[in-house]
């Protein structure tokens, strides 16, 4: 699904955030990146949605060589991904329905499918009856899994979360995870950046550790220890 | 090869069928951008309203003052070629010396016509005109003399000729003094002239500031929705996408903006129509002003919406494409 070789990135200023990165995940994997702040965990994830375009080296993000993705077919290259940041990024002038619905309206679809997938979304994160509130009205719990409801509405091939969890307690931390899980189980590819050590240990997937923008380790759920 | 005919029109079909789905996509996604830009309008209704009625001030500038222009020129083409030469007799002619003297006239081969304004008819107009009514109540005897208007045969352009009869005419012993009154409408025509043309400078400036309007108007407006225009663009919204909602506001402007002017126009002519039909029945005129029309209407509306459309095009494509991510 994903392969990076050599990869380097090195932003406009001449920082180097990532440096020779060589990384396989399969189609349907579920892998957590983590690394200090400043890593590079949230430049990776930009690299492979073509938020910004690496320097060296080769993507490969499914199927499709990212260097040959032309500008011009960048939306449509997205319309495979779903996104979740830790800032939410809801839309706080519409209700909860239409800013799940904000991913199928992009791709253009019918009114009556819209409603049937926004419907089965919020369903899956219990929020349904909550579908005609702002998101103002919402704890951060919920407005999390608003996050949660769009990123997958559209069934992306794969769910790219930058520090998911970041502002909420281990409880709903947990709970978000679990989500993720289940959408991983009917087959997404989930990327999920974040620095909550503990908990990407108890929930026993494929751990990808940065430091200073390189690849430390590459292991399923071991004791490495990323200092 | 035989099976290829039937394998070819299901192709054709299935073209077809996509060819449809697009295009009813296409239209789907214009509808709701056209619905949500009135959304937004509605959203922030005086920011929108002020901008609009600043573009229906500014479309109502010029568009008045033209119609002001062909109003002008509409009497004052009752004017020129029926010049006339005013010729007022002495004090001590009477009205049936006057009536004499017109009938010779009109034997003149240069004189088309000559007609007389009595004495008692030319104090009932000064009367009705000055608004010294009462003043001249006061005085026991008419101090106006009789008047009689002369057209000649002449055209405007050929002043010796005039002059010549003027001459002429003024030599009679009954006449006091003759006008004629063709320069100032020479000079009306020419001052019309330069305020047509004084008009079409201010017609062009106010059109930039519609343009410079909208294009602000739009550009705070793709400021405060930057949150909104970075999700969409992750969510993989292309450019014409998300440019959409902007033009049709542009468009929104355009059509508010000209509706606006379109009141304000209408609503000032019918306050100047009674007032001029007035004076326009002391001169005996049944001169009326004329209104915008269908046709101005729709010039002005679609005036409106091209600028609309220009100015929010220009801060879309100046602004947009500042917004990461790309
Ligand atoms: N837009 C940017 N321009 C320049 N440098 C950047 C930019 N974004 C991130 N960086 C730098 O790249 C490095 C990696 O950043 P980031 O990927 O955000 O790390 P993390 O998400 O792991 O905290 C950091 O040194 C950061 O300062
Ligand atoms: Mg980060």
């Amino acid at each position: 699904m994903i392969r990076f070789t050599n990869v380097n990135m090195a932003y406009p200023g001449g920082n180097e955030a990532l440096k020779n990165i060589n990384l396989d995940i399969a189609q349907g994997a579920m892998v957590y990146i983590t690394g200090r702040s400043g890593a590079g965990k949230s430049t990776l994830l930009r690299l492979i949605a073509l938020i910004d375009r690496h320097t060296r080296g080769q993507i490969i993000v499914n199927g499709q060589n990212l260097e040959r993705v032309r500008n011009r077919r960048i939306p449509l290259f997205r319309r495979h991904i779903g996104f979740m940041f830790q800032d939410h990024r809801l839309l706080f002038d519409r209700t909860v329905f239409d800013n799940v619905a904000l991913p199928l309206v992009i791709a253009g679809y019918r009114h009556q499918e819209i409603k049937k997938r926004v419907h089965a979304a919020l369903d899956k994160v219990s929020l349904l009856t909550k579908m005609n509130s702002y998101p103002m009205a919402l704890s951060g719990g919920e407005q999390q899994r608003v996050g949660v409801a769009r990123a997958v509405v559209h069934r992306p091939a794969l769910l790219l979360a930058d520090e998911p969890t970041g502002n909420l307690d281990p409880a709903l931390s947990w709970d978000t995870m679990k989500l993720f899980e289940q959408f991983n189980q009917v087959g997404v590819t989930v990327l999920i950046a974040s620095h909550d050590l503990d908990m990407i240990k108890r929930m026993q997937k494929r751990i990808i550790t940065l430091k200073n923008g390189r690849l430390l380790s590459n292991s399923t759920s071991s004791q490495e220890d990323s200092e | 090869m035989s099976a290829t005919p039937a394998k070819n029109t299901r192709a054709k079909k299935s073209v077809k069928t996509e060819l449809k789905r697009r295009f009813d996509m296409w239209l789907l996604q214009h509808a709701q951008a056209l619905v949500f830009s009135l959304g937004q309008y509605a959203k922030h209704p005086i920011n929108n309203l002020l901008t609009t009625a600043v573009i229906g001030i500014s479309l109502a500038l010029p568009t008045s003052f033209y119609l002001l222009l062909d109003n002008v020129r509409l009497v004052s083409s009752g004017w020129d070629g029926s010049l006339q030469v005013t010729l007022f007799l002495q004090n001590d002619v009477s009205d049936d010396d006057a009536f004499t003297i017109a009938k010779q006239l009109q034997t003149n081969q240069k004189i088309d016509d000559a007609t007389v304004i009595k004495r008692a008819d030319a104090l009932a107009e000064y009367q009705t005109l000055s608004g010294f009514a009462d003043a001249l109540d006061a005085l026991d005897e008419n101090p106006l003399p009789a008047v009689i208007i002369v057209h000649p045969t002449l055209d405007s352009a050929d002043e010796k000729d005039i002059a010549a009869l003027i001459t002429e005419l003024e030599k009679l012993p009954e006449v006091d003094n003759a006008q004629y009154d063709s320069q100032w409408i020479n000079r009306l025509l020419y001052l019309l002239d330069i305020v047509n043309r004084v008009i079409i400078i201010l017609s062009t400036l106010l059109a930039l500031a519609v343009l410079l309007i909208v294009g602000n108007t739009i550009r705070l407006a793709i400021f405060n929705r930057r949150a909104e225009i970075e999700i969409t663009k992750l969510f993989g919204g292309t450019d014409s996408f998300i440019q959409r909602p902007f033009l049709y506001s542009g468009l929104w402007y355009g059509i508010f903006g000209s509706l606006i002017a379109w009141l304000l126009i209408t609503v000032s002519m019918q306050m100047l129509r009674g007032p001029v039909k007035q004076m326009a029945n002391l001169y005996a005129s049944d001169f009326e002003l004329i209104g915008l029309g269908i046709g101005n209407s729709l010039m002005m509306l679609g005036i409106g919406v091209t600028l609309g459309l220009i100015g929010s095009w220009i801060s879309v494509k100046r602004h947009l494409r500042a917004i990461e991510p790309v």
